[in-house]
């Protein structure tokens, strides 16, 4: 059994087999991973916002969908990576209240689930699963050895997709 | 706006008006939710806590413990939305005690024990926001109470994003009531930048 890197929010890092990276309780921010099954390297970007064009204070690459997918592919590729060979699996993205329509937030994880889609396509990478939505938070792994996304919530069977 | 107001560089006497805000919100919302369990319940002085945004997650515990986390939204003079935070064993003294149970060590709830906790969010929120319009002559109405126990972390992120869309760092208002109770509440007041100002200026500190 590797090493468990855990990420925090806006956060991101890459791991190579065994090890895993982790980040604990994604609400309606999305957690990005990212495999290449031919180096066994995994990423992973715990992104809150969608758009950091639309925000004045955007020095934190990691935090918006636009910027960290890219950001990760570029630490994915410094680990000797092809970005052809990536595949992606996306989490999160939840509605953690029922706000009313006009809230700021309201729908911040479906629109962070969109953008992080964008970027991906952007890059050129395969979004090959995902569990997104809904109302509850998710703790997620990202297993470097095999690209397994361990997903756990609350009261609900471990997920591995 | 040149001097908007970025919460990593909030002055002395900034912080100082925001802690009495805090102070003077929670102390009214201690006495409403004393009144409604009819218990007589302390409250120490509340702590402000100026965090990154990374740190928000970890404030109440580990991401990963389970929390009630109540949410209204807030309108009219200023705008933006405001969460209270409660850890179950605290949940479940004031579920037992405006239901007459006792059952303090279950934390799953049902139904009607879920909407009991809705109303005490509900009441402190209230006390707490109108303790802030007195305070600065501004209306303020909050909406009706949105309610999520999940993993603090997840919960969390609601204010973290809200923060974030303004900076890199949020203010938390850190409650201990009831010493004999140990019941832990939190208040994270998120009016955006505009309301910022207006609360600021209301209480005539100077820009």
């Amino acid at each position: 059994m590797g090493n468990m890197i855990k990420i925090g929010i806006a956060d991101l890092n890459v791991c190579k087999s065994p090890d895993a990276v982790t980040t604990l309780g994604l609400g309606s921010c999305v957690g990005v991973a990212l495999y290449d099954k031919t180096t066994h390297t995994a990423g992973l970007v715990h992104v809150m916002l969608p758009d950091s064009t639309a925000i004045r204070n955007n020095t934190n690459v990691a935090k918006f969908a636009d910027t960290g997918v890219p950001e990760l592919v570029k630490m994915m590729e410094k680990q000797g990576v092809s970005k052809r060979n990536l595949v992606a699996k996306i989490a999160g993205g939840a509605k953690m209240f029922s706000f009313s329509d006009s809230s700021k937030v309201g729908n911040v994880g479906e629109r962070n689930v969109e953008a992080v889609k964008a970027a991906l396509k952007k890059e050129g990478i395969r979004i090959i699963a995902e569990d997104t939505g809904l109302d509850y938070g998710r703790t997620v792994e990202i297993y470097a050895e095999n690209g397994e996304y361990h997903i756990k919530a609350v009261g609900k069977p471990l997920k591995v997709i | 706006m040149a001097e908007e107001l970025n919460l990593s560089t909030v002055n002395d006497m900034y912080y100082d008006v925001l802690k009495e805000i805090g102070n003077i919100g929670a102390g009214n919302a201690t006495t409403a939710v004393a009144n409604m369990v009819n218990l007589r319940l302390d409250m120490q002085v509340p702590q402000v806590r100026l965090m990154t945004l990374q740190e928000l997650p970890t404030a109440v515990g580990s991401e990963e413990d389970l929390i009630c986390g109540i949410y209204l939204e807030v309108t009219n003079d200023i705008s933006g939305s405001m969460m209270f935070l409660l850890d179950l064993h605290s949940a479940r003294f004031f579920v037992d005690k405006l239901m007459g149970t006792d059952d303090p060590e279950n934390t799953n709830f049902g139904e009607i024990e879920l909407s009991a906790i809705k109303e005490i969010g509900n009441i402190i929120a209230a006390s707490y926001l109108s303790a802030i319009a007195s305070l600065t002559n501004l209306v303020i109405s909050p909406s009706i109470p949105y309610l999520a126990i999940d993993m603090a972390g997840a919960i969390l992120s609601v204010p973290a994003t809200e923060f974030g869309i303004y900076g890199d760092n949020a203010l938390m208002i850190e409650t201990h009531f009831g010493d004999e109770y140990n019941l832990n509440g939190y208040f994270i007041l998120m009016p955006d930048v505009e309301s910022y100002d207006k609360i600021l200026k209301a209480l005539g500190v100077a820009l």
